[in-house]
């Protein structure tokens, strides 16, 4: 059974989007649903979407290769990207990357022997008032990361093992004033501030 | 319930709001960020969501765009260009569907107050929409988000069904028997989306190149059909201004430069955060009320965004008002005020070889001059440089390709690596030539900076 064929639902709310004879614009959404279910975009599922949208698997190809967060070989369970632009490596990013590939011994590309972790440079997540931050999988980001915090989510990763994710415990670093004192706007519960620890 | 209309009624002109630390003001674009429940409907109606776009329904389109006009917003995307002008391009009675397209691609190096805004209130940002598409006659709006913003895109995409289950959005929306929709588009990871009109080939499914400009976005924009393109808190100011009036935006800001504005700092500093202040407020109040003071001495820093050529950081500049044409008589620009401060013990040539990497990396290759002059020549270079393989005339090289490169290119993300490298070889030009010459760097700060704890 081909990965759209139970979804019908689904697909009709895409395409709802767009004016009806615009269906190519679907093209990214429908590559998300593909990519956040199994990791990756098989070639089978790019004729599927081809398809849905009315042009060829060669064009949804090549609209996928454009983009830095679908990929076409399997990812990890947790797949870490860790920020690299400057205002995170002025907290260090370079050296966590090092530390994480040595740690989970692995490299771009590679996906670690029990299927959980793979990792990637990204650039900018705009969030640089946390740096430095990684995006796990399609899913939330963990900032303020010290060696120390990075272990502990590391080993909470690996005690879950189902690529399931624990929640961010980083609040907006926004600034008020507050009877003449600048203070977060709303209080940390002693974790950690911005980037500045 | 606020207190807008007392506001707006103050009958003599006092003088204009210039310092976060004024008592009159009070911060409103991040008013409910971090507040509990503040992205749920309940939450916002308590809060006055949806009375500026009433407002704005109630009236024309042109009524809006001459409200915006006389606020003095200006596009908060980096290019600062009048909203309301930008509004009234848009054809009259042309008969073709028209389109908001709202800009919340947020991936220029340093920038991050357009997440904070949709993940805490999403209502502000629906409410800008009805207001920007009621401006500019369209009943369709896209929010072309970022893909990694997920907690956005989900915030998002939770207020919208609300709204539409409340009728605020659809076919009725708000009772003003208008067809009103808006979508969430989530982007993918690619920088160069946020370029206007990358992003609307981005949304038409086709790869991300620029297109060639005329035919201008609101004369053939998505889909062909006349849109307008603005940065999320551009239509999130537009909500604020129908809400509390004109006057109560220009009252803050200087001659030129009105209105809040998020400016945000990240490096080493001791609060990096955002900072909802007036246009006009000093780099040293920002940078020391409110961000704390740096951590570590500090040489220069980026005004707005990895783009913005950098400022040295002397008392002069430190005392300089942020807005448009201060930053533009320094040879910069306020851009997304995203502040971005350069360690004194950082060699100069690592840090621009990031932004040079940053550059190449999102060049969406599709002219000459960025994709092998960045992508390829720059980087080289930087990389022969920072290994100490450099020689002298590697510097000369360099500022050949700016020229090279520089206003020649298709679209501005080259003048946008240019701009900040060449301001760091004019301000720090010793900086290249030593490393050029001695293999090695003259600040060795960059590498070691992981903190443990
Ligand atoms: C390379 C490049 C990247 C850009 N990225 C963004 C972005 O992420 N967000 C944004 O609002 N504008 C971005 N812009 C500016 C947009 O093209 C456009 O001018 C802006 O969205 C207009 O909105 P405004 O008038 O409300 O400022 C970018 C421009 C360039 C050249
Ligand atoms: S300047 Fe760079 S990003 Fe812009 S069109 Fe040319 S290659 Fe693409
Ligand atoms: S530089 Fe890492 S989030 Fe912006």
């Amino acid at each position: 059974m081909s990965f759209f064929t139970n979804k019908q639902p689904l697909v009709a709310d895409i395409l709802s989007r767009y004016p009806a004879n615009r269906k190519r614009s679907a093209v990214m959404p429908l590559l998300r649903e593909v990519q956040n279910a199994e990791g990756y975009v098989s070639d089978a599922a790019c004729a599927e979407i081809a398809a849905i949208i009315e042009s060829t698997a060669t064009e949804v190809k090549s609209v996928m290769s454009f983009y830095s967060t679908y990929s076409s070989s399997p990812t990890g369970k947790y797949h870490l990207q860790v920020c690299m632009t400057l205002s995170c490596a002025l907290q260090g990013s370079d050296q966590m990357w090092d530390y994480l590939c040595e740690t989970l011994d692995i490299g771009v590309g590679d996906v670690t022997p029990d299927g959980l972790f793979s990792v990637q440079k990204v650039e900018c997540l705009g969030s640089c008032g946390t740096a430095p931050l990684m995006q796990v999988s399609d899913s939330g980001y963990y900032e303020c990361l010290t060696k120390k915090r990075l272990n502990a989510l590391l080993a909470d990763f690996k005690a879950r093992g189902d690529g399931s994710l624990p929640e961010s415990d980083v609040k907006a670093p926004v600034f008020i004033q507050k009877n003449g004192d600048v203070v977060q706007q709303i209080t940390a519960d002693g974790m950690p501030v911005g980037g500045a620890l | 319930m606020t207190t807008a209309v007392a506001e707006v009624a103050a009958p003599e002109k006092p003088k204009s709001i210039v310092s976060g630390l004024d008592p009159r003001f009070k911060p409103r674009l991040y008013e409910h960020v971090g507040q509990a429940n503040s992205w749920t409907l309940e939450y916002a109606l308590k809060n006055g969501a949806y009375e500026g776009a009433k407002r704005a329904l109630a009236g024309t389109p042109e009524a809006i765009q001459d409200e915006v006009k006389k606020a003095g917003l200006r596009g908060r995307g980096g290019a600062g260009f009048p909203t309301g002008v930008k509004w009234s391009f848009m054809p009259k009675e042309d008969g073709k569907p028209h389109y908001l397209v709202c800009n919340a691609d947020e991936s220029e190096p340093g920038t991050y107050k357009d997440r904070y805004l949709m993940e805490s209130d999403p209502h502000q940002l629906l409410e800008g929409m009805l207001v920007g598409m009621h401006a500019i006659r369209a009943n369709v709006g896209y929010i072309y988000i970022r893909g990694e913003y997920i907690l956005g895109a989900n915030r998002l995409n939770a207020a919208i069904a609300e709204a539409r289950a409340a009728g605020i959005l659809g076919e009725n929306a708000l009772g003003f028997g208008k067809s009103m929709e808006v979508y969430v588009h989530r982007g993918a990871g690619a920088y160069i989306c946020g370029e206007e009109t990358a992003l609307m080939n981005s949304l038409e499914g086709l790869r991300a190149n620029p297109r060639l400009k005329p035919p201008f976005p609101a004369q053939a924009g998505i889909f062909g059909m006349p849109s307008t393109v603005n940065n999320v808190v551009s239509i999130a100011s537009a909500a604020l201004i129908m809400r509390h009036g004109a006057d109560w935006f220009s009252s803050m800001g200087t001659e030129k430069s009105k209105g809040n504005f998020l400016f945000h700092i990240s490096g080493p500093v001791k609060r990096p955060g955002v900072y909802e202040l007036p246009l006009g407020t000093t780099y040293r109040e920002i940078i020391y009320t409110w961000g704390g003071g740096p951590t570590e001495p500090i040489k220069a820093f980026n005004p707005g965004g990895s783009s913005t050529p950098m400022l040295p950081f002397t008392d002069e500049i430190l005392d300089m008002q942020a807005d448009y044409e201060n930053c533009a008589s320094k040879g910069t620009f306020l851009g997304t005020g995203g502040i971005i401060l350069i360690p004194q013990n950082c060699d100069i040539v690592n840090m621009m070889y990031n932004y040079v990497r940053f550059y190449g990396h999102e060049s969406c290759g599709k002219c000459t001059p960025c994709r092998e002059g960045i992508g390829t020549w720059m980087n080289r270079i930087f990389q022969k440089l920072v290994s100490g393989k450099g020689d002298p005339n590697d510097v000369k090289i360099l500022e050949d390709l700016f020229g090279n490169i520089k206003g020649k290119s298709f679209c501005l993300l080259a003048d946008s690596c240019i701009m900040p490298v060449q301001s760091a070889m004019k301000l720090f030009r010793d900086e290249f030539e030593y490393i050029a010459q001695h293999g090695k760097p003259m600040y060795t700060g960059y590498g070691n900076r992981w903190k443990d704890e």
